[in-house]
């Protein structure tokens, strides 16, 4: 299953589904990551993580094991 | 209007970055009043709506969300559901509608009366973006302004209409934000606990029940059978829609916020892709120019708070406003300005080491201490007078320094001592002498300057030690040159400028014109305590405006999210947060504005360790402790001081790591969703205002604790048991310093005056080196303040005197920081058991670090025998690696 850790920068993916549960699923969802959401992978920090988002049309940074949680299908 | 009667609150809630505080400040005119939530770290401000009385405006932590599972969320939602305000002003980011009206869906099922006021109206424009707000209105069933907080338009009239709102306590229909099924089942949720929570209430407690929120179902405690109920109803749902009841609920807001904004927004079609912003950060958080622009900013940073404008102003603060007093900038007097002053100041100073030194010849010649005509003294006069006029005539005492037969060692600088008896030198021809301090350097602790009288040596000043001056050639101390020295008048600085004079001075020309006695209590309090206590307390303020002054605009400016971008990877291995960077670099300044830098964190966790480990990097007072023993015993190398530095990143390395994993610190690791705000120019009032508060709590709440600290540590160290003041070798501090000098015996310093001295460091680190050199001055009867120092250590532990030292060192670099710092991390950990908890885990990795240091030292380095002080040390070690290397324990925390 294709994640959004695996989508390349400058890729726009569509989201199809947040694993994972708790605070750090709940929060992502919150700031706008949700089931349908196109997410554009913008960078990746100088040191290789976290990587930067574009979604809903504003900037989110989030861990790449967090991206990992995301399952993500092609735009 | 009576007192009685009830203040109406109007609440302003909002994401991070909403211009949420801007619009606070407007509002309020910055008279707030800034505090915690109770229990909790997180701000709280509230204060009164300066254009209608009675009227209060409480500020919300910026929140993204409802949810139960940040600390301020929490503080938010309860607030609202308990105190219930009589008006929401929810403020919203209109460049980013979809995202902040997620918060405007929950906060407007509390059923409060409620305003949405849109703001970055000017920015919109700009951009040709047109929010419909009449249409916005209809949707969301709220009054709905467009407001510009930055420019202060429309703020005011929004407030009004939240205020009228309040009065009339009209609240909107609920809007249709769920569908189908769910709307179905959160009916019927609402349904079951009618008769249970107020009715106003009764929307937003049945979205809890049905995301199962843990916060909302322990408050309404609800029956076994009626959460069953509740139960089946969600679990159809999630089966139906086949997703988690928390998915579904925020899926559908977000649906239901799609539409509100694609009927009342119209976006102007962009012509390039990239804003201004999107153009700043291509270039900050470039893959290549990120690492060097990040370190471009810091050093600037570091560099105007620490090294230049920071410690000018410190050092004004300490010689100027609590000194001597100082220069009003760019004034001059009759004389000249500033240039004149320091000649003339100079002038004066070489002076007054002639009269000195042919004092000290003619008393030695005399074979008496002149002092004795005392009678004679007038009121400023020294106490010497030469009552042997022929025998003044025949002193010529000369500074040669290449008379070999003399031996004169007191001819030489004191500060050039310390190095000749390091070396094993007592006297040198003038080349000699040159070779020696050209090939010396600062080692040597004088220079060769220009003199009065041709090539003189001049000490490097130090801390609060003024330059002296030594001619090379010789000045002659002989009786002609004496009474010329004499006719030197000490320069006034009235007459080089707007010369304002210190604190001190003017509380010692008041002293002096109410007769008090210069060696009395009240003396003692009000020089020793207040002045030098508070005193300290008020020199660091300068700088830490100025930290704060960059943190405010890195912050305001969005920059402070990129460092956690970048820095985000190398701090999250050790527990940290990429936002610790600020705190632990400010530190290598001073500690206490490095602590209250930790507010910037928005995590408790992360912030919490931060503030136990950002002070182990040595700050700019432990640098003088540095500065006194490195050359007193590893011959000045450079390698010694920078090992302490490396030994500080390896405390807080390692420590991150052993205290990630013990149970305050365990559990999930913090999400790390960071929003990325647009670059904007910072408005300079929120940058003074943000700069101010902090500022202010600093003052306000360290002040009046280290007052309090400084005259009890004051009292034991001047009195003894009998209430008599007396020196600190008689004093209480000294008999508290013999009862602990056994827990120090370990660490190769047992004795009152190594315990003294590592008391003394709480009040500032760098007094350990004024303790020091003053208890240590009558054990050893030549050579300079490092020579005593070299022979306290010897009796300390003669067999290893050197590894003492370093143990001493370390202990005192590594212990927990000062008193102001100590104070101030009991206010910034949030509670006295956090602050416990960490002087505690300080006191612990100073005295093992020190242990480990002089015990294994002396075991494997000088090849001493194995004892229970090597046992113990070994067993530290053990411990210190197996609590940082074992695995962190599961399940442990909450």
């Amino acid at each position: 299953m294709k994640t959004l850790r695996d989508v390349a920068v400058g890729e726009t993916a569509k989201v199809k589904k947040l694993n994972g549960e708790g605070a750090v699923k709940r929060r992502i969802m919150d700031m706008g990551i949700t089931k349908g959401t196109a997410v554009t992978v913008r960078k990746v920090a100088p040191l290789g993580d976290p990587i930067e988002l574009t979604v809903r049309g504003y900037e989110l940074s989030i861990r790449k094991d967090d991206a990992a949680l995301i399952d993500v299908e092609e735009e | 209007m009576s007192t009685s009667e009830k203040k109406i609150v109007i609440a302003l809630a909002g994401n991070p970055n909403c211009g949420k505080t801007t619009l606070f400040n407007s509002l309020t005119g910055g008279t707030e009043y800034v505090g915690n939530w109770p229990g909790v770290t997180v701000e709280k401000k509230d204060g009164p709506f300066k254009k209608h009385d009675g009227v209060v405006i409480q500020d919300l932590p910026g929140i993204y969300s409802l949810s139960p599972y940040s600390k301020e969320e929490v503080v938010a939602r309860n607030y609202l559901v308990e105190q219930s305000p009589d008006v929401i002003l929810n403020i919203v980011d209109g460049t980013n509608l979809e995202r902040n009206l997620y918060l405007t869906t929950q906060l407007m099922e509390l059923g409060l009366p409620m305003v949405v006021a849109v703001n970055m109206a000017d920015v919109l424009k700009k951009a040709g973006d047109v929010v419909d707000v009449k249409k916005l209105s209809q949707e969301l069933h709220c009054p709905v302004v467009e407001i510009s907080a930055l420019k202060e338009e429309g703020s005011l009239a929004a407030a009004e209409l939240a205020l009228e709102l309040a009065k009339s306590g009209k609240t909107g229909e609920l809007p249709h934000v769920y569908k189908g099924s769910v709307e179905h089942a959160v009916a019927h949720i609402e349904e079951s606990i009618e008769d249970k929570v107020p009715a106003h209430h009764l929307r937003w407690f049945a979205i809890k029940l049905f995301e199962r929120d843990s916060v909302a179902q322990k408050r309404l405690s609800l029956p076994g059978d009626v959460m069953a109920h509740i139960e089946q109803h969600v679990a159809d749902c999630e089966k139906e829609l086949d997703d988690d009841a928390e998915s579904i609920i925020t899926n559908q807001r977000y649906a239901y916020i799609a539409t509100v904004v694609g009927m009342a927004v119209k976006k102007k079609a962009r012509k390039g892709n990239l804003t201004t912003s999107d153009k700043i950060d291509r270039v900050v958080t470039n893959r290549w120019l990120a690492l060097p622009i990040f370190a471009a900013i810091i050093w600037i940073m570091y560099y105007v708070s620490v090294t230049t404008v920071g410690t000018w102003l410190t050092d004004w603060a300490n010689d100027g406003l609590f000194g001597d007093g100082w220069f009003l900038a760019w004034t001059s007097g009759e004389k000249g300005g500033r240039e004149a002053w320091d000649e003339a100041s100079g002038a004066f100073a070489e002076a007054k080491a002639r009269i000195a030194a042919f004092q000290e010849a003619y008393s030695e010649a005399a074979g008496a201490p002149a002092e004795a005509a005392e009678a004679e003294k007038g009121e400023d006069a020294p106490a010497f007078v030469v009552a042997d006029e022929a025998l003044a005539a025949t002193i010529t005492r000369t500074f040669r320094l290449e008379d070999e037969e003399s031996g004169e060692v007191t001819n030489y600088p004191e500060a050039l001592q310390d190095l000749m008896s390091e070396k094993g030198v007592d006297s040198f021809s003038r080349e000699e002498l040159l070779a020696f301090v050209a090939e010396n350097g600062e080692a040597a602790g004088v220079k060769l300057a220009e003199g009065k009288d041709g090539p003189a040596l001049e000490t490097i000043p130090g801390e609060s030690k003024e330059a002296e001056s030594f001619p090379l050639a010789g000045f002659v101390a002989d009786y002609g040159s004496y009474q010329e020295a004499l006719e030197v008048e000490e320069p006034e600085p009235s007459d080089y400028g707007v010369w304002v004079p210190g604190i001190p001075v003017l509380a010692e020309k008041a002293f002096a014109a109410m007769g008090i006695p210069e060696d009395g209590i009240a003396h003692g309090i009000v020089f020793d305590a207040i002045i030098g206590g508070v005193g300290t307390v008020l020199g660091f303020v300068p700088q830490i405006l100025i930290v704060f002054l960059f943190l405010a605009f890195l912050e305001d400016c969005g920059y402070m999210a990129r460092i956690a971008f970048i820095m985000d990877r190398i701090f999250r291995r050790f527990g940290l947060s990429g936002k610790s960077f600020i705190p632990i670099m400010v530190g290598m300044g001073c500690g206490v504005p490095a602590i209250m830098a930790t507010r910037t964190i928005e995590q408790e966790r992360d912030r919490r360790m931060t503030i136990m480990l950002t002070t182990y990097l040595p700050c700019g007072a432990k640098a003088a402790i540095i500065a006194m023993f490195v050359p007193a015993f590893f011959g000045g190398s450079a390698w010694a001081a920078t090992a302490m530095y490396f030994l500080g990143i390896a405390v807080i390395v390692f420590g991150g790591i052993a205290l990630k994993k013990t149970r305050p610190f365990l559990g999930d690791p913090a999400p790390f969703v960071m929003e990325l705000p647009a670059y904007h120019w910072p408005s300079l009032r929120g940058v003074l205002i943000h700069t101010w508060e902090r500022t202010k709590a600093y003052m306000v709440k360290a002040g009046t604790l280290i007052f309090a600290a400084s005259v009890v540590l004051w009292f034991l160290m001047s009195f003894n048991w009998r209430l008599s003041m007396v020196g600190l070798e008689e004093s209480i501090l000294h008999d508290i310093g013999v009862c602990f000098a056994w827990i120090f015996a370990p660490l190769g310093f047992g004795r009152w005056e190594g315990a003294v001295a590592s008391v003394t460091a709480l009040i500032a680190k760098e007094q350990a080196t004024a303790t020091l050199a003053m208890l240590a001055e009558p054990v050893a009867a030549v050579g300079g303040t490092l020579a005593h120092v070299r022979a306290l250590f010897g009796e300390f532990s003669p067999a290893y005197p050197v590894l003492a030292a370093l143990s001493f060192m370390i202990m005192n670099l590594f212990d927990p920081p000062c008193i102001v710092a100590i104070m101030t991390t009991f206010r910034e950990i949030g509670g006295a058991r956090w602050g416990w908890f960490a002087v505690l885990f300080q006191i612990l990795v100073g005295y093992c670090l020190a242990l480990v240091t002089y015990q294994l030292g002396k075991w494997v380095v000088y090849g001493a025998s194995f004892g229970a002080g090597t046992a113990a040390a070994i067993v530290v070690v053990v411990l210190a690696l197996f609590f940082i290397v074992r695995p962190a324990p599961k399940g442990a925390a909450k």
